[in-house]
């Protein structure tokens, strides 16, 4: 190989490289954060892990409005709120899924530990649903019966 | 099916604003067949972002277990009449939407 043409790759190499580091950069920016350990757990226990909400103690402060039976697992309204005071962040959990995790939620200043959302369920479950107030987690649960589950087969 | 245009409606409630907002995406679990009984992939909105004026109120992750075109309702403190509230989502191929209303 020639010395210009060793020249030649050697400067194309990093022009390439600044190009590539360049187009990445503000992709990168865009990218919010998604908690890939918690949302990528298949078991509760793993998901809790990866939330850090490992000891959740038990509390009635957290409600959670759902159907006790739903036809369509495909579409099942939870509504959730915390009267904890002080409440950060909570996230709604379905049990038997394939991917427990289904939505956590940060409330910053000027809003309500509040939220409803549509979950698919893949069969009869708890619904568990985990709040942060204070530096402490607490969590409550509900059992929704799914008459067809809504995972795609 | 693609995602598509959003829809919000902002009203006033008791001490509180409450916010609605309607998303078009397949939401796509990664577990469900094609006609072909080809698998079709993750495609699911991992971000929404609330905000007040231009202040970020709510951060949510979200999952494949969200139902498909998402509703998602939030409740924002106080807010009067002609606030402004933003709603985005960015989802895992970096496809992003958002919309924008006046509290009414």
């Amino acid at each position: 190989m020639s010395q210009q043409r060793r020249q030649f790759l050697q400067r194309t190499g990093i022009l390439a490289a600044g190009i590539v580091a360049g187009l990445c950069k503000p992709l990168l920016a865009l990218a919010a954060t998604w908690n890939k350990d918690a949302f990528g757990a298949k078991t509760v226990a793993d998901a809790l892990k990866g939330l850090g909400a490992m000891g959740a103690v038990p509390s009635t402060a957290i409600v959670i409005e759902a159907p006790q039976i739903a036809e369509n697992g495909a579409v099942v309204p939870v509504e959730v709120t915390s009267n904890l005071p002080g409440t950060t962040s909570m996230a709604v959990l379905v049990e038997k899924n394939p991917f427990p995790l289904a939505g956590k939620f940060d409330f910053r200043e000027g809003a309500l530990p509040y939220a409803k959302l549509n979950v698919k369920m893949g069969e009869t479950a708890d619904l568990r649903v985990i709040a942060w107030a204070g530096g402490k987690t607490f969590v409550a649960t509900k059992e929704v019966k799914v008459t067809i589950g809504g995972c795609g087969g | 099916m693609a995602a598509g245009p959003m829809r919000m409606r902002a009203t006033q409630g008791a001490g509180f604003t409450d916010v609605r907002v309607l998303m078009t995406h397949p939401m796509e679990t990664g577990q469900r067949k094609d006609a072909d009984g080809k698998i079709v992939p993750l495609h699911f909105i991992q971000n929404v972002t609330v905000k007040l004026n231009g202040k970020v109120v709510v951060e949510a992750e979200t999952s494949q277990a969200v139902s498909r075109n998402p509703v998602f309702s939030f409740r924002i403190k106080g807010g009067a009449k002609g606030d402004k509230i933003e709603v985005s989502w960015l989802d895992n191929k970096g496809e992003s939407t958002s919309i924008e209303s006046a509290v009414a």
